[in-house]
């Protein structure tokens, strides 16, 4: 019981009741608002056992419903203290701040201005993404002349963090989706009778593409997100700006290892995966179309054209550098909170497994023409 | 009965992290209504004590009492009314980078006192301009605010439910003296308006000069507490080192 209301003929007295605090509230705002106001005297009488902030916002709350109501509000006892304290809250912050400051968003104007943001920004990202390159290779140019700025034992930590560690996982998903293909494949050309083109189909398509290109896409997840994340947290722990402070480049520091710890680790890794998918090739091959394993070996050799294996190693380091120069680059664009740590990590991620996607396409058209 | 019973009390408080010994048999009995500052050198346990207090740190051995409820001891829904009734601020404002401030407010309301989010708006509004915030900082992200309007709206969501008891973990740390200053007042005041508890670790001189009514110091895992005069007159080598250098002189006498 929070209120109780004694009727009269020229209005109403309200008794203030017992506990108005915020472990009540839900109680007090519907005992509030279900309260029917007419035209009239209201008398207030204080008999609170407790009260605080939220309850002074509850009573003013019901103050302000029966002004609105038209009726005269006198209080019997003096008004609570905390009530006025309220009061004089809510006139400095009424005299502060003007209501709205918002921007007029006007239908017609409205796609202007998001073209025209769109435009800036999008000029804006070109010339970071250029100007982060060419920081990139004037370090590159720096170390030409002073290898130590190479600095080999991070590229090696790079080397043992991005493609020794996933070896197992690359391993596992090269094996598994070449046993994919050569199952289809041998479905497919069982009805012509041709169920030996599965080991062309197994070994043009693993060295060719699935091999290098899974390894990419796992590797953009894996590290790509690593390296956004790594970079992004030491930003936010102002760790880079410490770095350029004591006079060290950021670049050369945390770009330069990881670009080139993953353009080494990267080839390494595609080798792996060939490997495990020429074999899951071959044992699919052995148990599903009954191709022997030597025999195997032999319609690979002849399936195999001298450029087929570097034709999907030569990508790798390309993928590698876009992986890694993506990563790199939204991590040093992290700022102020943490949850641009989480979103530019996952930009990093999308980013650089469709420039990878992109660069093969690229490839292919260039493969073609020069017939390679 | 409030008289009677402790707002917070701690008893024979033990807290080891390996063989270093943080608190050996420590007691603390904090009195509804006053300002107790926590005071101790780098690593003498405060913040281990404050996080034990809040239900942060299971304690090695020893009972802590909060409105005579023992925290150590209550099944996790007693725990939560407890909790409800006390308000803290971190150190550095841990307040939720992905929400504005006015969110920030709302967050313990909308989870707390089960009231629409129109009325929830009008509350946080409040507590806003309770700390001294201007109304247009409430749509600003924490990345946004300067230091001192952080620990304010830090202060303004610790307030958030209302609690008759709050804990502040180094309230000034980071802050010029003149933010400093105010933040001082405003908890004066907000103590006064309020009725607060308030008990705060801290190692601003100026604050315990002009906030505290009692301290308690952690000396060799142990809590040795009395009103500002008893512990500036303590022989204590380290209280006296504390109260009577050069930094404290200078916070004297200002």
């Amino acid at each position: 019981m929070s209120l109780s209301v004694q009727v009269s003929s020229d209005g109403a007295r309200l008794t203030i009741l017992g506990r108005w605090t915020a472990a009540e509230a839900p109680d007090l705002l519907a005992a509030v608002d279900t309260l029917e106001m007419r035209r009239g005297k209201i008398e207030l009488q204080d008999q609170l056992e407790l009260l605080d902030l939220t309850g002074a916002f509850l009573l003013r709350r019901l103050e302000r419903h029966a002004e609105l109501a038209g009726c005269t509000l006198q209080w019997l006892t003096p008004r609570p203290e905390l009530l006025g304290f309220t009061d004089t809250l809510n006139a400095e912050g009424a005299a502060a701040v003007p209501e709205s400051a918002r921007e007029p968003t006007i239908g017609v104007t409205l796609p202007l201005d998001r073209l025209g943001r769109w435009a800036v920004q999008g000029g804006e990202a070109i010339r970071n993404v250029v100007d982060f390159l060419g920081r990139m290779f004037s370090v590159v140019g720096a170390a030409v002349r002073r290898p130590t700025a190479l600095r080999p034992r991070s590229i090696l930590r790079q080397i043992y963090e991005t493609g020794l560690q996933a070896f197992p996982i690359v391993a596992l998903i090269a094996f598994l989706i070449s046993v994919i293909v050569a199952y289809i494949g041998a479905q497919e050309l069982k009805q012509f009778g041709a169920q030996l083109f599965v080991v062309d189909l197994v070994t043009t398509s693993v060295l060719r593409e699935l091999g290098v290109l899974l390894t990419a896409i796992i590797v953009a997840g894996r590290s790509g997100s690593a390296f956004a994340a790594e970079i992004g947290a030491m930003k936010l722990n102002e760790e880079v700006d410490a770095l350029r402070a004591i006079g060290l480049n950021p670049i050369e520091i945390l770009v330069l290892p990881r670009v080139l710890g993953l353009i080494i680790a990267l080839p390494l890794l595609t080798v792996i995966a060939d490997a495990m998918g020429l074999a899951g090739g071959a044992v699919l091959s052995w148990l599903i179309v009954d191709i022997p394993f030597n025999q195997f070996l032999v319609r690979m050799q002849e399936a195999m054209a001298p450029t087929t294996f570097w034709a999907g190693l030569l990508k790798a380091p390309v993928f590698a550098f876009l992986i890694a120069m993506v990563g790199t680059y939204r991590g040093l664009q992290v700022r102020n909170t943490s949850r641009e740590l989480g979103r530019l990590t996952t930009v990093a991620v999308v980013e650089s497994i469709f420039l990878v996607l992109l660069a093969d396409a690229i490839f292919a058209v260039i493969y073609w023409e020069l017939d390679f | 009965m409030n008289q009677v019973v402790p707002a917070v009390e701690v008893r024979s408080l033990v807290n080891r992290f390996g063989h270093q010994i943080v608190h050996d048999e420590l007691d603390m009995q904090i009195v509804h209504g006053e300002v107790f500052g926590i005071v101790g050198g780098s690593g003498s346990g405060k913040s281990v004590l404050l996080r034990t207090v809040l239900g942060l740190h299971a304690p090695r051995s020893g009972d802590v009492r909060i409105d005579g409820q023992s925290i150590t001891e209550l099944d996790s829904k007693s725990l939560l009314s407890v909790k409800r009734r006390y308000g803290v601020t971190f150190q550095h404002g841990a307040l939720f980078s992905s929400l504005t401030v006015l969110e920030n407010i709302e967050l313990p309301m909308l989870e707390a006192l089960g009231l629409p989010e129109s009325v929830v708006r009008g509350l946080s509004v409040q507590k806003l301009r309770l700390v001294g915030l201007p109304d247009d900082a409430g749509m600003k992200f924490p990345a946004q605010l300067s230091g001192g309007m952080v620990k304010r709206a830090a202060l303004a969501r610790a307030l958030a439910l209302d609690p008759s008891l709050l804990f502040l973990d180094e309230p000034t740390a980071g802050l010029d003296p003149i933010s400093a200053g105010h933040f001082d007042e405003l908890l004066v005041y907000l103590k006064r308006m309020l009725g607060l508890t308030v008990v705060m670790v801290t190692h601003d001189l100026d604050t315990i000069y002009r906030t505290c009514d009692r301290i308690g110091v952690i000396v060799d895992g142990r809590m040795i507490s009395g009103t500002l005069e008893d512990i500036v007159q303590h022989s204590h080598p380290w209280i006296r080192e504390y109260f009577h250098g050069a930094r404290s002189r200078a916070a004297r006498g200002a």
